[in-house]
């Protein structure tokens, strides 16, 4: 059995929109530890990405204000909290939904939420007006059944089979698109 | 790394090199639509072979280069994009509009 690990981390940053790159490669850095794949990554990344451009762009609107992420690892989960102190948002549902934007006029596309939300197994969004906003999301790694069974048994008939069709359903995705 | 462009006949490419964020939009937008007005070409091509990175930023760029593209009467076609990258395409229904076309085909003209 692979070793659950219990652990956390915190960073503060200004509302820079270069912190966004910092943010998601911490993050990213951090759930190493889980061994993800590399499509698990990603997902985390874009997420953490979207809330992190929503406190720079929304809650504080090019003034200068601290980002605060939090990440949490629990057995294979992954916990990240991304709260700002900015000027909160009116109505949470309808921010949430696909196309909704009030920076229409900046080519915004209003799919942050969607995103988030596609991509996360779980999204939970605190709002106050004059306050601020605090996002919550979470997200399951798979355990991979090299780390499962210990990596004396790398390689053996499932973990290959699981290989050839994680590269099957590439491929599909690919054709679909072609 | 720089995102560089090259012309050939009517066809404007961009060769993209950087994680396409709110961050990096800013500029790409700007030279993108110096480039495309300088130009008027008939198809422009953005190669997305080494961008390893896009989020909804990225959809608000493409949009926004689609609609001055469709107004001097061009084309706008994205290539190489990588699996990640292609669910966010179709999570935004932009596929309806801009052929995307997947990793690893040789950019190539008509």
């Amino acid at each position: 059995m692979t070793k659950a690990f219990d652990n956390e981390m915190k960073i503060e940053f200004l509302s820079k929109s270069n912190n966004e790159a910092f943010a998601r490669i911490a993050v990213a850095a951090f759930i190493a530890q889980l061994d993800p794949t590399i499509e698990e990554i990603a997902d985390i990344k874009t997420a953490v990405s979207e809330a992190v451009t929503n406190s720079i762009i929304h809650g504080y609107e090019g003034k200068v204000g601290l980002v605060k992420l939090v990440c949490k690892i629990v057995k294979n989960e992954v916990f990240i909290e991304i709260s700002d102190t900015g000027k909160g948002i009116e109505n949470v549902e309808i921010a949430k939904q696909p196309l909704f934007t009030t920076k229409s006029n900046l080519e915004r596309s209003g799919m942050g939420f969607t995103i988030m939300e596609s991509f996360m197994d779980n999204v939970e969004v605190e709002s106050v007006l004059g306050i601020g906003t605090k996002i919550m999301m979470s997200k399951k790694i798979k355990i991979n059944s090299s780390q499962e069974k210990g990596l004396e048994n790398f390689g053996d008939e499932e973990c290959i089979n699981d290989l050839k069709n994680s590269d099957v359903r590439g491929e599909e995705t690919c054709m679909k698109m072609i | 790394m720089q995102t560089t462009y090259y012309k050939k006949d009517k066809h404007l490419v961009f060769e993209i090199e950087e994680e396409i964020d709110e961050c990096s939009v800013q500029n790409l937008k700007r030279m993108m639509d110096n480039e495309i007005q300088r130009y008027m070409p008939k198809e422009v091509i953005f190669d997305f072979s080494n961008v390893s990175f896009m989020d909804s930023a990225g959809i608000g760029l493409i949009i926004g280069r689609y609609k001055l593209i469709d107004m001097i009467g061009g084309e706008l076609r994205v290539a190489n994009v990588n699996l990640q990258i292609q669910k966010i395409f179709e999570m935004s229904g932009l596929l309806r509009l801009i052929p995307v076309e997947c990793k690893k085909k040789e950019v190539q003209y008509d």
